[in-house]
């Protein structure tokens, strides 16, 4: 029987009836939300797989930071982070209402349900790339938390107050450390201007907007990421001129993100981290 | 425990005649059960000893991050990754207060991290053995840190005070972490028959290695008598490794799984379990650097540091200028 027609038939649809194919189980559950509910969830796990996904590599680190106190201080972020994961997705499958647990969207999503900005999920590169990020990350997200806490949704706004005196203190380490180490010696500033060099252009990808952002804004639920950028240039720039690093010309950014378009380096590490879930279904762990 | 086979320069556990007056004032207040601080005066051979005893202690537990740090980036949950990186967190935190403890003793924390990476300084055998599943992570947290804290316990009455003082902050941590990892390993025992298998196969590869933790037999050792006199020993390993025997077992029957030796049997008459031997060739072989994970683990170590200098230049660097910059700015005004 040949097969490569079918293959090519327009009408899927007709042809998997035709196969008695039966419908998924996820046919009910895939149904779209209503928009207010798929912008919120759409919003939740932006939020939610950053601090995933970032919390996740900072914890590559756990055993191999370049002093012990580093070591620990890295691991405290990356608990911070994967703490608020837990409230942000757990939120964000309570909105769903499908019954999906914060660890059922972590563990059980595929790369193109991931929200997080391309940023966090590049690979560490060598220590000084890494507080870099979590510099230009911990400025965004101290702008964004401090925005959320006025947020019409109550819960957004009790998750955000939260995690606003997290973010504050990982601010104020990561600057530290960014201006510290680009004015000390001459290789720790060639790898603080080369990790800049790196990263700036993905840190674009924080203030872009889509209408998944105008219906939250519009409902005062989440700011226009863009309204975002001016507190960040002013948190941003006076660090990097103390630390003697120079911005990158230009204002080109990565990007895709946000709506589920991905570097190599995502799914590779999901693989990591899913593989026990994924291996044995349905165990309690 | 965190320190095998330490050495006390020692031929002979010197007699009160054979003392100075200074040493003998010294192992009178030991006797009675003081403490003593960093600046007070104590023999070199108890110095020594001590910095080779809680710089090892210190090693093992940054080389005990290694282990269960391989399985952070695979944890099952967001809770079992976040306990899981606490705890190796914690183990960095006790790390760091051993070498601050060992730094009162006149030896820098670079010192001791450089005879750690050429070798001249040990760490644990245990962990020098992989973890290969996710219930290696209930296994370490149960029967090493088991294993541990035994030792750790007494040596909470140990005749130095930081080191007294770093092992209260670390036993309450370390108890933690057994619960811990118990519990994880229960959830294992009673879960899929696939789980309850891996649970078994930890159980199987570790026994051993957690016995060989106490190191062998010390009942004639003469360093294990001098340090018992100076109280940085507290109890030989014959006895810690009974003790630990006797309290896990019934923890296994508790969780289904079976302990991997045939000859245990309970004693009535001693009021505690016989037990089979570990391979003691196999312990002096991963002492020696053939253990399964020697070079991985000490290579990850010196890499993390090399990787490192760096930054930790660029830190010193950092604040040199600023010494300096203010120097120039109080002489400017």
């Amino acid at each position: 029987m040949s097969s490569l027609p079918d293959v090519m038939t327009r009408d899927a649809a007709a042809l998997a009836a035709a196969a008695g194919a039966r419908p998924a189980p996820e046919a009910a559950r895939d149904a779209p939300l209503a928009p207010a509910r798929a912008a919120l969830f759409e919003f939740l796990t932006r939020m939610g797989d950053n601090t995933l996904v970032l919390g996740h590599r900072l914890s590559e680190w756990c055993g191999h930071g370049p002093v012990l106190e580093e070591d620990i201080g890295v691991a405290n972020i990356a608990l911070d982070l994967i703490g608020q994961t837990q409230f942000w997705l757990g939120l964000a499958g309570e909105v769903e209402g499908r019954g999906r647990t914060a660890d059922d969207l972590a563990f059980l999503r595929d790369v193109w349900d991931f929200r997080n900005i391309l940023m966090v999920e590049l690979p560490n590169g060598d220590f000084g790339q890494t507080i870099m990020r979590q510099f230009l990350f911990d400025a965004w997200h101290v702008a964004m938390l401090r925005a959320l806490t006025a947020s019409s949704e109550p819960r957004v706004a009790e998750i955000a107050a939260k995690a606003i005196k997290e973010a504050h203190y990982h601010l104020e380490k990561s600057a530290d450390l960014v201006v510290r180490l680009g004015d000390g010696t001459e290789e720790s500033h060639r790898r603080m201007q080369a990790a800049l060099d790196i990263l700036w252009p993905y840190a674009g990808e924080l203030f872009l907007s889509d209408a998944a952002d105008a219906t939250l804004a519009e409902a005062g639920i989440a700011p226009d990421p863009a309204s975002l950028r001016a507190a960040f240039d002013a948190a941003v720039l006076p660090v990097l001129a103390e630390a003697t690093l120079a911005v990158p010309p230009g204002s080109f950014a990565q990007k895709g993100g946000r709506r589920g378009v991905h570097t190599e380096h995502l799914g590779r590490m999901l693989a990591e981290m899913q593989f026990l879930q994924r291996a044995y279904p349905g165990a309690t762990w | 425990m965190y320190a095998q086979l330490v050495k006390t320069d020692s031929t002979h556990v010197r007699g009160r005649d054979e003392m100075s007056a200074e040493e003998r004032a010294f192992q009178e207040r030991i006797d009675r059960g003081e403490k003593i601080e960093p600046k007070e005066w104590m023999p070199e051979g108890y110095r020594k000893t001590l910095i080779r005893q809680i710089g090892q202690h210190a090693h093992s537990e940054i080389v005990g991050q290694l282990p269960e740090g391989n399985w952070i980036t695979r944890a099952p949950t967001l809770e079992r990754k976040a306990i899981l990186l606490a705890k190796v967190q914690d183990e960095a935190g006790h790390g760091l207060y051993l070498y601050c403890a060992a730094e009162t003793l006149g030896v820098s924390r670079d010192e001791l991290m450089e005879r750690l990476h050429a070798g001249t300084m040990k760490y644990s055998s245990i962990f020098n053995y992989p973890t290969l599943t996710w219930a290696d992570m209930g296994a370490v947290g149960w029967l090493v840190d088991g294993a541990a804290i035994m030792n750790q316990v007494p040596l909470q009455r140990t005749s130095y005070g930081p080191y007294s003082r770093a092992m209260i902050r670390i036993c309450k941590e370390e108890s933690f972490h057994q619960r811990q990892g118990y519990d994880l390993m229960m959830r294992m025992a009673r879960g899929t028959p696939a789980q309850k298998h891996m649970a078994q196969d930890a159980l199987n590869r570790f026994w051993y290695p957690a016995l060989m933790m106490f190191g062998p037999s010390d009942k004639d050792s003469v360093h294990s008598a001098q340090s018992m006199a100076w109280k940085i020993k507290m109890n030989t390993n014959d006895e810690l490794r009974q003790k630990f025997v006797d309290q896990t077992v019934p923890q296994a029957e508790h969780l289904g799984l079976t302990v991997p030796d045939e000859g245990l049997r309970w004693n009535e008459e001693k009021g505690g379990y016989d037990f089979s031997e570990p391979d003691w060739n196999e312990f002096y072989e991963v002492i020696a650097g053939n253990g399964p994970c020697n070079r991985e683990r000490l290579g990850a170590r010196v890499k993390a540091w090399e990787d490192g200098a760096w930054f930790r230049d660029g830190l010193k660097a950092h604040a040199d200028k600023q010494v300096r910059r203010s120097a120039m700015a109080v002489a400017a005004e």
